[in-house]
């Protein structure tokens, strides 16, 4: 079973990544449960949802603990909120930022994981691009395709046209492309990095 | 068809396959997006001839669906916590009157301290007003259940409620097969009123009845309580037989035919309950789950046959009888009557305490070891309980409980770094 854990601010769309998510995992055949921390939400104030991913039909209900996965849509929670709180040791990181981990003081932290599996894309200028409005979970939805491979793009952008429509819809999925490309060029360096 | 959606869509879409011709409600969470679904579905015109009326208060809700049910329109309402105790009088005066309103209720504990989140506190305040009440232990099932429950309900003549774990299942996106009109319809005939407010055929419904026939107008409903008893499998099978899942019943059992340790549960922590049990069963503990989907009428017979042959048996529940201890242990210590069966009551999950499989497995070792009290309460932090009751002790003016207790813990949940 594959967990995730998106941590954000109220109005970033939050508990929509993870139901768009959980809608992408579906359409490749698989069972998904996507669901809230069931907060009374309020804009601005720290938010958590979670998504688990299996083969079989997921039972369990407890919130996730120790994640594969941590999705964090504002670089501002690190230093307020333990996000890598129970991460697995294999686990994947994806950090809503232009900065490096070290430049976001979570560098030390960063070093205990796999490092290929640690990133930051800028999703929120993304967002900006093509939406207009600062909403990065489409785009960190793409980069964490990019970054794991363990769900497809046009999984996702199916997910986004599930959730919106029109042209909403169409520049959200501009903005999970966009982050899908930015992140596969970041490994690509990385892997001709290791290489030299 | 397949679909991966929120448990509020699904059971707004169940009630939709199910031609309701009147929906009311006032909002409240968890319950809100069922009505904002349904309300969303009716004004598209699709369920036409089906009105939609925005009440102002639970109260109101309840009486408009007694009123469109006594006119012979199959109604529905949902609500949660507070909403449901607002509406508590006419919730009796449905069952009284033999109205089959469907209503479900997005379970949320009761204040105060005020709390939004997820126990059974609020439908097992309403476990003795006559109302037929089913738990659905996942999204299928509460699906299911709501098209199962309009055809008991029409059957017997008395109203159903639905209950569904408060944003565990009502927010929880999964997947679910979504029925088509056709198979609903085959399953589910229109509604024939056992009794109506016909102009062409004037009758009264509601007289006052005194000491000489209230007992027996009680009498009667009890015994189509205990009708439902052979109704709810019966309906269940049939369910299964069209739609190809086994969904609702009285009780469901796993693991059950070795189990010398059973756990009883109502609801969405079954799932949880399963995986734990699955895993401790690895290591040789010899446990079982005992599912209640029909909490009234209480199956007392079935309960008694799928426990009779364990050696202890554990209720965990999310609701709890203040100075008293479980709400479900005592009807499960009843079916057990005379049986030489140790009982633990586990209280768990109250106000939206996650329940984690890691406690489970931690309560049920203690369990097999007859290592547990009586009555227990799961993740209970005896230090806050201790603090504010040294702090009672030491002062007359120790001030408001919930707010002692926020202070003491922090009002930030999560840790900073």
């Amino acid at each position: 079973m594959l967990q995730v854990r998106i941590h954000g601010r109220g109005g970033q769309g939050v508990v929509t990544a993870t139901e768009m998510l959980s809608v992408a995992a579906f359409w490749q055949g698989r069972h998904a449960q996507a669901f809230p921390s069931f907060g009374s939400e309020r804009t601005g104030a720290p938010v958590v949802a979670f998504c688990r991913i299996d083969d079989r039909e997921i039972r369990l209900r407890e919130p996730i603990l120790a994640p594969d996965v941590l999705i964090v849509q504002d670089p501002t929670l690190l230093h307020q909120v333990d996000v890598f709180q129970g991460l697995q040791p294999e686990g994947y990181v994806l950090i809503n930022s232009r900065r490096s981990f070290d430049a976001l003081g979570v560098g030390e932290l960063a070093r205990r994981f796999r490092h290929e599996r640690l990133t930051t894309v800028p999703a929120t200028e993304i967002a900006l691009r093509h939406l207009g409005r600062p909403l990065p979970n489409t785009a960190l939805l793409g980069g964490f395709a990019a970054l794991s491979g363990l769900i497809a793009l046009d999984a996702v952008a199916h997910a986004i046209r599930d959730k919106f429509s029109g042209a909403v819809a169409e520049a959200n999925i501009a903005a999970a492309a966009e982050a899908h490309d930015f992140v596969r060029q970041e490994l690509e360096e990385l892997h001709r990095a290791q290489a030299d | 068809m397949l679909r991966q959606i929120e448990g509020s869509r699904a059971v707004a879409e169940a009630v939709a396959l199910s031609r309701p011709e009147v929906i009311c409600a006032y909002p409240i969470s968890p319950q809100t997006h069922i009505v904002e679904g349904l309300g969303e579905l009716v004004k598209t015109g699709a369920l036409s001839p089906c009105e939609f009326v925005n009440v102002e208060s639970e109260f109101a809700a309840m009486s408009v669906a007694i009123g469109a049910s006594a006119a012979g329109a199959r109604a529905y309402t949902a609500t949660a916590s507070q909403g449901l105790l607002f509406m508590a009088e006419a919730v009796y005066n449905a069952s009284g009157l033999g109205l089959p309103i469907v209503m479900t209720v997005a379970n949320r504990a009761i204040g105060a301290p005020i709390n939004i989140w997820n126990d059974h506190s609020d439908s097992m305040s309403q476990r003795d007003c006559g109302w037929i009440q089913l738990f659905a232990a996942h999204n299928q099932e509460a699906l299911d259940l709501h098209i199962q429950a309009f055809k008991l309900a029409e059957e017997l003549s008395m109203p159903v409620m639905v209950c569904m774990d408060g944003f565990i299942l009502t927010h929880a996106y999964e997947r679910v097969d979504m029925p088509t009109q056709e198979q609903v319809d085959a399953f589910l005939p229109p509604y024939v009123p056992r009794q109506v407010l016909d102009p062409a055929e004037p009758v009264s419904i509601g007289a006052m009845v005194g000491p000489e026939a209230f007992m027996e107008v009680r009498y009667l409903a009890h015994a189509r309580q205990t009708l439902a008893l052979e109704r709810i499998p019966q309906i269940a099978a049939e369910f299964a037989e069209r739609f190809g899942r086994h969904t609702g019943g009285l009780v469901r059992g796993y693991h059950l035919d070795d189990a010398e340790t059973v756990v009883v549960a109502l609801g969405s922590v079954i799932g949880t309950l399963r995986d734990t049990v699955e895993a401790l069963r690895q290591d040789g503990l010899k446990l079982g789950v005992l599912g209640i989907q029909s909490f009234r009428p209480f199956p007392l017979a079935a309960v008694r046959d799928a426990l009779q042959g364990a050696r202890r048996v554990v209720v965990l529940e999310k609701s709890f009888s203040v100075g008293l201890g479980g709400v479900v242990s005592t009807d499960v210590r009843l079916a057990l009557s005379g049986l030489p069966l140790h009982g633990y009551t586990v209280v768990a999950g109250l106000g939206g305490r996650a329940i984690t499989q890691a406690s489970l497995a931690q309560m049920l070792r203690e369990a097999v070891a007859d290592r547990l009290p009586p009555l227990s309460f799961l993740d209970l932090d005896q230090r806050m309980v201790e603090r504010q009751l040294a702090r009672e002790a030491a002062h007359r003016r120790s001030g408001p409980v919930a707010e002692n207790l926020l202070r003491d813990v922090g009002t930030m949940a999560s840790r900073v770094r």
